[in-house]
Formats: C-alpha cells, structure tokens, sequence
C-alpha cells in the first residue's frame, strides 16, 4: 500500500449524499421517527452529526439539545447556539447542573477528588491525565491534575478507588445528558442521534447508557479527519471547525489525547487506519513523525484500548437466547 | 522477602481480584497486559496491591510494561527495586 498523509481525504459532497440518505432510511423507514434530536456540545462531532440530520430531514425536524453544567466552558453552549442557528434548527438548553447536585454526582465528584488532594476545595480546578505512550512504553496509569487558587498545578497518581469513583461522577454526567435526549425524543416521536467519530466508537471512548447510547450513529465510520472534511463542505461555522477537541467534562481543560488518545487526532487516525490495513509501522512513521517504536506502541494501545473496551459495544447479554427477538435483530442489523 | 513469595503474593493477588477462578490458567511468564489479564484499573488496583505489600514506592518513570507485564517481571522488578533501596 501506498501509504501517505492525505489517504483518509474523500470526496465530501459523495459522502455527504450516502450519509443523508442513510439517516433519512433509518429515521423514518427504519426507525419510523419524524426527525432527530442532537446534543450539541460546541465540538466538531456534533456539529456534524446535526447538519447532517438538518440536511436529510430539514432544519425544523431537528432538535439541537445544550446541556450545560457547573465544569462545562460557556464557549459550548455559545457555538452550539450559533450552529443550530446557522442550521435553522429548534434548539432547547437544560441547565444539567440541578438535576446532578440533587443526584449527589458533585458530592461525589468531589470525594474523588479530595482522596488525591484533600484540601481540593473552593477555586481549585482539576482534571484526568495519562502519560503519553510516545515518550516511552508507559503504562496507561492515570494521574489528577489540578490547579490551585493560586496558580500552582499538582499532579498525583490516582488510586483504583479515586479513579474509579471519578470516571463514575463524569459517566453520570453523560447519561444525564442521554436521559434528556430521550425526554425529548419520546415528546416529539424523534429519533436519538449518536455523534461519535470512528476513532471514539472504536476506541471505547463513550460511555455506555451515555454517549455512547442512541438509535442511529451517522459518522461512526468516519476518521475523525474526515468529519473535519464534512464539515467544511457543510458549512460548519469556522470557529467550531477550529477548536481543538476537548472533553469538556472537567473543571480544567482538557484535550482528548491528554484523556485518552495517545496523539493529536490527525496521527491517531493515520495510526488507527495503518493499523486496519496492516501497513507495517515503519511505513506509517516518518509520514507522522514518529519512529517506528513509536507506531509500535501506538498499535499495541489500539488493541487494547479496544480489548479493554470491548464491553460498552455489547448488549444486555443474555443467558438462553430468545429467538423471536435475535432473530428479528438479525433481520434488520445483519 | 524472597523473588519466590513475591512472585507467590503477585500469582495469588491476580488469580482472586482478575481471574475470579482457579481454573484459568496463568503463567508466571504470561504477557498480563498483552492477554488483557489486568486492564487500565486493574493496573492502578496492581500498583496499590504492590505498593502496600512489597513496601515500596514507584516512581512515575517505572511504571512501564517492561516491569509490570508478567508476574516474572514484576517479581525481579520489585526485587531489584527493594536491593537498591537497602544499599
């Protein structure tokens, strides 16, 4: 093969019409919904995911849902705000932070946190780092990061428990989200959209019965470089187009790859496809920069990151099948 | 403490908290990443496990595979780690 920088580039305008009508056959053959409801976050993956539902079942058809909280940047809601004008969508915001302090997920957020830095408290802000792999064959341990009311920036390795209780607050955050998405869906007969890039729904990064839960996922087989592409074509604002992916789920900011990804997207594709394609590490190194060592360990984080992953794309797995249901599935899903 | 009841402690420690069985198989020698034994919170859950029974301290630029991927590794990684310290 072949391998160079541009090989995940395609023909937009070809993608966007195979996309369009996939969506419209889902939703309202498939699926038999009347439009579509979008969490509109500010990024590029939901950005797209709603000009696309805007596209194929028209702008008033779709609903742009804004979920804010107390860790969320203002900037999200404002850039959702401008798309979902741009779009002519209906749009509605929900303040989630209510619903996630009646629940106790700040409380134990908070614990989480004050079993790394007990005296986390008032004007400190935090974040979930990993080492990166490209520096050396690190294990993926994660670390909190935080920043004191004075300036100064800490970081600790986290305990199981801290972590584990951590990632459990943030979860609840997303299936809140989800749980609003569906409120509204149920009210106007709308389908859920799910918004994940191939990079994310292959590497596990959703989380289950949260993000990673809808009725159809319309970009899930694209590189996250080509939703760039779409968006472009689409007419994304530019000021969404050029934000740098963020998680926006902690009081710090923080990019994907410090969470997640071992690389900036654009090489964490390049890998990821080498990786499908079996191109050898060495060919895929100097058109990222990297040596192939480095290719190497990013492989080997592919496997496992969709290993330890493996679990959030099943279903509620059952004992003895039921035939009349798996049967049906079969017949619609293959 | 001997490299044996390390490595003793460490098969034990895998076997009840990522196995959940005694039948499973599991090699001194086995890859615990590679054949995804112990994933991102089992390492974490591993170091604790480590930290706590061998007394020791990791140092951030340890924690790499090559020390913690079998229970041979980890055995002569702690082994080494605890010489060092005395000397």
């Amino acid at each position: 093969m072949n391998f160079h920088k541009d090989i995940l580039r395609l023909d937009p305008e070809a993608e966007i019409a195979a996309i369009k009508a996939g969506i419209r056959d889902t939703v309202l053959k498939t699926l038999r919904r009347k439009g579509a409801v979008v969490s509109v976050s500010g990024g590029i993956d939901s950005a797209v995911c709603a000009a696309l539902c805007a596209h194929a079942l028209g702008g008033e058809n779709v609903l742009a849902l804004f979920s804010p909280e107390r860790d969320s940047s203002p900037d999200s809601l404002r850039l959702g705000r401008l798309l979902a004008g741009k779009l002519g969508m209906p749009s509605h915001t929900e303040d989630i932070a209510p619903i996630l302090e009646a629940s106790g997920c700040y409380r134990y957020q908070l614990e989480a946190v004050r079993m790394v830095f007990a005296e986390y408290g008032e004007g400190w802000k935090f974040k979930i780092t990993l080492p990166s792999i490209i520096e050396g064959d690190r294990l993926n341990v994660s670390r909190l990061t935080a920043r004191t009311p004075t300036g100064e920036f800490r970081s600790e390795r986290m305990s199981a428990q801290a972590y584990l209780q951590l990632v459990a607050a943030t979860n609840f955050k997303q299936r809140t989200r989800k749980m609003l998405d569906y409120f509204q869906a149920d009210r106007l007969n709308y389908a859920v959209c799910g918004t994940p890039n191939r990079l994310e729904y292959d590497q596990g990064f959703f989380v289950k019965g949260g993000d990673g839960l809808a009725d159809f996922k319309p970009i899930a087989h694209l590189y996250k470089t080509q939703v760039f592409q779409l968006a472009r074509a689409l007419g994304v604002p530019g000021e969404i187009c050029d934000r740098t992916p963020t998680t926006d789920t902690f009081s710090l900011p923080q990019t994907q790859e410090e969470f997640y990804f071992a690389l900036p997207y654009a090489k964490m594709d390049l890998c990821l496809y080498g990786h499908n394609h079996s191109v050898p590490a060495a060919e895929v190194a100097p058109v990222i920069g990297l040596t192939p060592e480095q290719v190497e360990r990013v492989y080997r984080d592919i496997d496992v990151k969709r290993r330890t992953t493996r679990p959030l794309h099943l279903p509620a797995l059952l004992v003895k099948d039921v035939s009349e249901i798996s049967e049906m599935k079969k017949a619609v899903i293959g | 403490m001997t490299q044996d009841e390390v490595r003793a402690k460490v098969h034990q420690f895998i076997r009840k908290n990522f196995l959940f069985d005694e039948k499973t198989p599991l090699a001194d020698d086995q890859s615990l990443l590679g054949s995804g034994v112990v994933d991102s919170t089992g390492i974490l859950e591993l170091i604790a496990f480590l930290e706590e029974t061998c007394r020791v301290k990791f140092e951030d630029s340890e924690l790499v595979a090559d020390n913690f991927d079998s229970i041979d590794k980890i055995a002569a990684f702690i082994m080494a780690k605890l010489s060092r310290e005395k000397v």
